[in-house]
């Protein structure tokens, strides 16, 4: 029962702070560029906002267009309820593995992007076009690194995975995490359309991928999606932290180990954001036709993590 | 029971082949079909679920070799209950669908008693229990399924397509020939005794036995390098037929792999699996990423085929290479993948040539650049397609995704193959895997989005009605399928696990798959339940209005314009177009499609700063073509017109040849 | 050769503070804050309209994302869409190629909304007052909530508009 109600507690937790750490990076951005920069909370202010005004759909749109902004965001909820944030091993283990959760997001970027070319603008049907570049070119990668860490845990279950590596915590400094470490951490950069990949802030159709698909969004539904990017930003953050450095998560629910696990998860978090909001001060943004090498390189990197738990195991 | 289903469909399908040739009984014909069908699938069921085999021998319909021998065993009546599961609704289907040919120069009769034919030949496939049967029927599902490619006659391509498949399929049953003949080593036909002696071929002659097994099933299911005819026949064979054909009759050359290679056989050195699974892997690369390219709606789903093909031979392969290093289990796990990719293939393909067929009934195109805003004339037709889609994509909760993972899952356990030089490469083969699943779901955003969403490209778009009722009926049934095996694999594992235990002595696989609503493989690699997964997913997304309604948010909604940098007037033409919308993964893949790019301006003639017109062409050239085929069919032109010369017209030269001809026979019966 | 992080942190802040010299937009900005139960007072998504101006403004709201007038740090961010934006802010006198264009994005934003419009021209028509290419001044197109003036007015003058148009905003 305790860990129904933590699977719970651990979908509205991740809810709850995903804008505060898009809010984070942006603020942190800010600082480097020498802004004062708008306050991490910001973000929350912005989701109350959009929620409280009005739509515009346009009349092209279908009924695909409304449903689109419902399926990004249940599938992105779901994989928060699968995922490990706070406690391990949780009753919803059972329900999916890492390779649901990679399916489950790419719902998301599917209905996302038939959503883009729904209102039949020339932008939409361009964000859509390279989201789905991106996504498909990024997908080798992931299941190569899923592919060395299951050779380590002898599972894709990410409840196993975790509790390998905290019973077993020399694998975690063996090459092969670090290498899987390195390949996710490129991966996460383009699924979750950060420099050198996409650049969230930019305001140029020409240079944009994720947020032309969401230009003709207005209102709730933008609010909806946003969110689910945000959470999408959380996912990735927590799985890298979690899968590869999982001390900190309570393998008992007493309340002060689920106290000191939240401490970590929010640790963790804005580490992950200080190193993401680093990175994107110092490099620059990618033409697209040259991230294909770059998720290459992520590609070789997951190989050699697979290749080197292979030897050692 | 089981003898009395097996009559009832044979009946059904000579009722429903009578009452097309009587003519103007297309209803009752189809009713006959899908009779039989229905017939075939609980005749199916009843022997895998009995574990008993169903066997009638007919030494007098065929007094040679043996005879005519029925022999249904677990495998073969999964690919019964796979062809009956996907030609009911294709049948019913086609009712709505043919009645477009009635003003057009196609003989409906025709069409409709090779329909019956090819359901019943495919079939008895299916039954046969020795080398002729198998053989007949195998060259009579050829057949049928070669005049009903070639149904709409009027055109030339049509024609031409038809030649193409009547060569590849010819030419891979040449192959199957020598197979068995090899097997056969002079002896009996049967394929209880080919079992039982195969052991004791040498192991030169099993290896070519394989070869020439692999090469002739594979031509029928259209693997790397010899799927060209998919691309030209399914699209120009009528939609349900393209539904059969691409969803069931390739199906067939997997089921006539296992069943010589794994069955016959009983397994075989790890080379033989890894062929396989290199074949396979090149296939699912290859096809989807011609099928990302295609912009003929049928001719995509023809290219996604040989994609699905490849992913079930990866199934397949993984599943032989377990099996020679006697990892039993994992063998099982990977062989279940695989059929359970090919039943999902069956189901989500068929849907999307049904789809396709009636956006072609509406539209009469088939180029995806004419379709558009097909979503609102055709609601129904749309949203299956959309279903077919997200399952092809392997997205949960449909099927594709199952199917996706049990293979993923059995490429993931390849650590434990005792060689690393070969256990090394299964990451290899998992990443294009991966990548291959990535490009699919590209390629249906594509083919959705682009022919269903935005506004209308072209007149015929614009005016499109909604298929008729029997049509989306059928779309319905499998819309549904796609939907059950998805979120039941539960039952559905421990079916495919009757299915292929004792085939190449694997052990009864069912018990390891436990059913508490979530699929474990064995050896416990991981565990889901895409049932719960599909409820979690429906409770959230109910959530969702019900937080809007406690949270009040505003529900205003406003109808506008599309936004469009405050331009006047939208057109089709600022669309994203199919080809645009593949453009970057063309860019990305550049050196595998080799594309070729014509730029002409015209100019004004007063000035090169103002431009009349600018035509630009960019094509790819399809690899094999061009490198396989090509040199080939040039050479093959070239000796037969040397052949040529031999015809002068002249008699006294021809009587000169019978001489020589003469002569040398009979020098060679002194000699030899 | 400092690093780029070096040269970062030996710059530090330089944003301008709001205390110093403006103590009217201070207030202004306090206001907001203290009624930050208005539906737009927090987070403010801006759509820029150039309907015409000879680009002199532009360059002074440039200014306002700068680091040195930073409008982030008070919520106010620019969007690339109007379906994403909650305040318009037109300058230059109306054309008539960007009359329609105008309307439109009016149109495609969402309530509630604001427009400021930016500058003497957006007001007044200025020098273009009378020329045959114009088609007015941006309220005889769509409805105005403050004029900011000048020619071009400084960033700060702008972002004392924003403000004031956020506090004459209707409530929610």
């Amino acid at each position: 029962m305790m860990g129904y109600i933590l699977e719970i507690a651990q979908a509205l937790l991740a809810l709850l702070l995903a804008p505060g750490l898009v809010g984070l990076v942006r603020w942190l951005k800010a600082r480097l560029q020498n802004r004062r920069g708008a306050p991490p909370w910001l973000p929350y202010f912005e989701l109350r906002k959009l929620f409280g005004k009005e739509m515009i759909v346009s009349t092209n749109a279908s009924w695909l267009f409304h449903a689109a902004p419902y399926l990004v965001f249940a599938s992105t909820v779901a994989v928060t309820l699968i995922i490990p944030l706070i406690a391990v091993p949780l009753p919803f283990d059972s329900v999916g593995d890492l390779l649901l959760v990679v399916y489950l997001l790419l719902v998301g970027t599917f209905f996302l992007s038939l959503a883009g070319l729904d209102p039949g603008t020339a932008f939409g049907g361009m964000g859509a076009s390279r989201e789905m570049t991106v996504a498909a070119i990024a997908e080798p990668t992931i299941a190569v690194a899923i592919f060395s860490l299951a050779i380590g845990a002898g599972s894709t279950n990410l409840g196993q995975i975790v509790t390998e590596t905290l019973s077993n915590s020399d694998v975690s400094i063996g090459p092969g995490h670090m290498l899987a470490f390195a390949a996710l951490f490129i991966v996460m950069l383009a699924e979750t359309s950060r420099l050198p990949v996409d650049n969230p802030s930019t305001h140029l159709e020409l240079t944009m991928i994720h947020e032309a698909m969401i230009l003709e969004y207005s209102g709730r539904y933008l609010a909806l999606v946003e969110w689910a990017s945000w959470l999408k930003l959380l996912i990735f953050f927590s799985l890298l932290s979690n899968l590869f450095v999982p001390w900190g998560l309570a393998t008992v629910f007493t309340p002060a180990a689920l106290g000191f696990a939240l401490v970590t998860l929010i640790l963790k978090l804005v580490f992950f954001a200080i190193i993401v909001a680093l990175l994107e001060t110092r490099i620059a943004k990618l033409r697209l036709f040259r991230v294909p090498e770059l998720l290459g390189v992520s590609f070789v990197l997951a190989l050699l993590a697979v290749t080197s738990s292979f030897l050692l195991k | 029971m089981t003898s009395f289903l097996f009559l009832f469909m044979i009946l059904a399908y000579t009722a429903s082949v009578l009452a097309a040739l009587i003519g103007g009984q297309d209803k009752l014909g189809a009713l006959g079909a899908a009779l039989g069908a229905g017939a075939g699938v609980a005749l199916g069921v009843s022997v895998i679920a009995s574990g008993t085999p169903f066997s009638r021998v007919l030494p007098d319909l065929i007094p040679l070799t043996g005879g005519f021998v029925i022999r249904l065993d677990a495998l073969g009546a999964f690919f019964l209950i796979l062809i009956g599961l996907i030609a009911i609704p294709a049948t019913i289907f086609g009712v709505g669908y043919t009645a477009t040919y009635e003003n057009e120069h196609v003989s409906l009769r025709f069409l409709g008693v090779m329909f019956s034919l090819f359901l019943l030949s495919m079939s008895l496939v299916t039954m046969a229990g020795n080398v002729l049967t198998f053989l007949l029927m195998w060259e009579g599902m050829s057949l049928t399924s070669y005049f009903l490619v070639i149904t709409e006659n009027g055109e030339e391509s049509t024609l031409r397509a038809g030649l193409w498949y009547a060569a590849m399929t010819h030419a891979g049953l040449a192959l199957l020939l020598a197979a068995f003949v090899l097997l056969m080593n002079g002896g009996s036909s049967s394929f209880t005794d080919l079992r039982a002696n195969s052991a004791t071929l040498p192991t030169a002659t099993r290896d070519a036995i394989f070869l020439l097994a692999f090469f002739g099933f594979g031509s029928k299911a259209g693997i790397v390098p010899l799927h060209v005819w998919l691309p030209k026949a399914h699209p120009a064979a009528p939609s349900h037929v393209s539904a059969l054909m691409s969803g069931v009759m390739i199906k067939l050359g997997v089921y006539g792999l296992l069943r010589v290679v794994l069955d016959l056989l009983g397994g075989g050195p790890a080379w033989w699996g890894s062929l396989i699974l290199g074949i396979g892997v090149i296939s699912a690369l290859l096809g989807i990423l011609y099928a990302l390219m295609e912009h003929d709606l049928k001719r995509l789903l023809a290219y996604s085929s040989v994609e699905n093909i490849g992913i079930i031979l990866i199934g397949v392969g993984a599943g032989l290479i377990f099996h020679s290093y006697g990892l039993m289990s994992l063998a099982a796990l990977s062989l279940i993948g695989g059929l359970y990719h090919a039943i999902n293939h069956a189901s989500f393909k068929g849907l999307l040539f049904l789809g396709a067929g009636s956006v072609l009934y509406a539209t009469h195109t088939r180029n995806m650049e004419k379709m558009g805003g097909l979503i609102k004339p055709m609601p129904w037709t749309a949203l299956f397609f959309l279903i077919g889609s997200v399952a092809i994509s392997a997205l949960p909760p449909l099927n594709g995704f199952v199917s996706e993972w049990l293979v993923f899952q059995s490429l993931l356990a390849g650590f434990n193959i005792p060689k690393p030089e070969l256990a090394i490469l299964m990451p290899v083969a998992v990443g294009i895997l991966a990548l291959t699943s990535g490009l699919a779901a590209a390629c249906f955003v594509k083919a959705f989005g682009i022919s269903f969403l935005a506004i209308p490209r072209s007149a015929e778009a614009k005016n499109a009605q909604e298929a008729p009722l029997s049509m989306r009926i059928g779309m319905a049934i499998l819309a549904v399928i796609c939907l059950g095996l998805g979120v039941g694999p539960v039952v559905v594992v421990p079916f495919l696990g009757k299915t292929i235990s004792g085939l190449g002595h694997l052990p009864e696989a069912t018990p390891r798959f436990t059913s508490d609503l979530s699929l474990r493989t064995p050896d416990a690699l991981g565990k889901i339940s895409p049932a719960l997964a599909a409820v979690g997913l429906l409770l959230l997304l109910t959530l969702i209005p019900i937080m809007f309604s406690v949270f009040r948010v505003n529900r205003r909604l406003r109808l506008g314009e599309t936004w469009g940098c405050g331009h006047t007037g939208q057109t089709p033409r600022m669309e994203y177009t199919a080809t645009a919308f593949a453009e970057p993964l063309r860019r990305v893949f550049a050196e595998m499609y080799r594309p070729t790019k014509e730029l002409s301006i015209d100019f004004h003639p007063d000035s090169k700063y103002f431009v009349e017109s600018i035509e630009y062409k960019s094509e790819i050239s399809p690899l094999f073509d061009r490198w396989l085929y090509d040199p080939f069919l040039k050479s093959v032109r070239f000796f037969s017109r040397q052949v040529q010369h031999l015809q002068s017209g002249s008699l006294h030269l021809y009587l000169v040849y019978l001489i020589g001809l003469l002569i040398i026979l009979l020098l060679a019966a002194r000699w030899l | 050769m400092p690093s780029l992080f070096q040269l970062i942190f030996r710059t530090g802040i330089v944003t301008e503070s709001l205390g110093t010299d403006d103590t009217k937009t201070v207030q202004l900005a306090q206001r907001i804050d203290e009624s930050a139960r208005r539906l737009l007072g927090r987070s403010l998504a801006i759509r820029e309209v150039d309907a015409g101006s000879c680009n002199g403004c532009e360059i002074e709201i440039t200014g306002l994302t700068s680091p040195v007038y930073d409008s982030e740090r008070l919520g106010i961010h620019f969007v690339a869409s109007p379906r994403h934006a909650d305040m318009l802010l037109v300058t230059g006198p109306v054309t008539h190629n960007m009359e329609g264009p105008l309307r439109k994005t009016y149109d495609a934003t969402p309530d509630p909304k604001l427009v400021v419009a930016v500058g003497d021209c957006a007001q007044t028509c200025g020098v273009f007052r009378g020329s045959y290419a114009i088609a007015g001044s941006v309220d005889q197109i769509i409805p105005v909530n403050v004029f900011v003036q000048g020619c071009p007015p400084e960033p700060a003058d702008i972002l004392r508009g924003i403000l004031t148009a956020l506090e004459r905003a209707p409530r929610k």
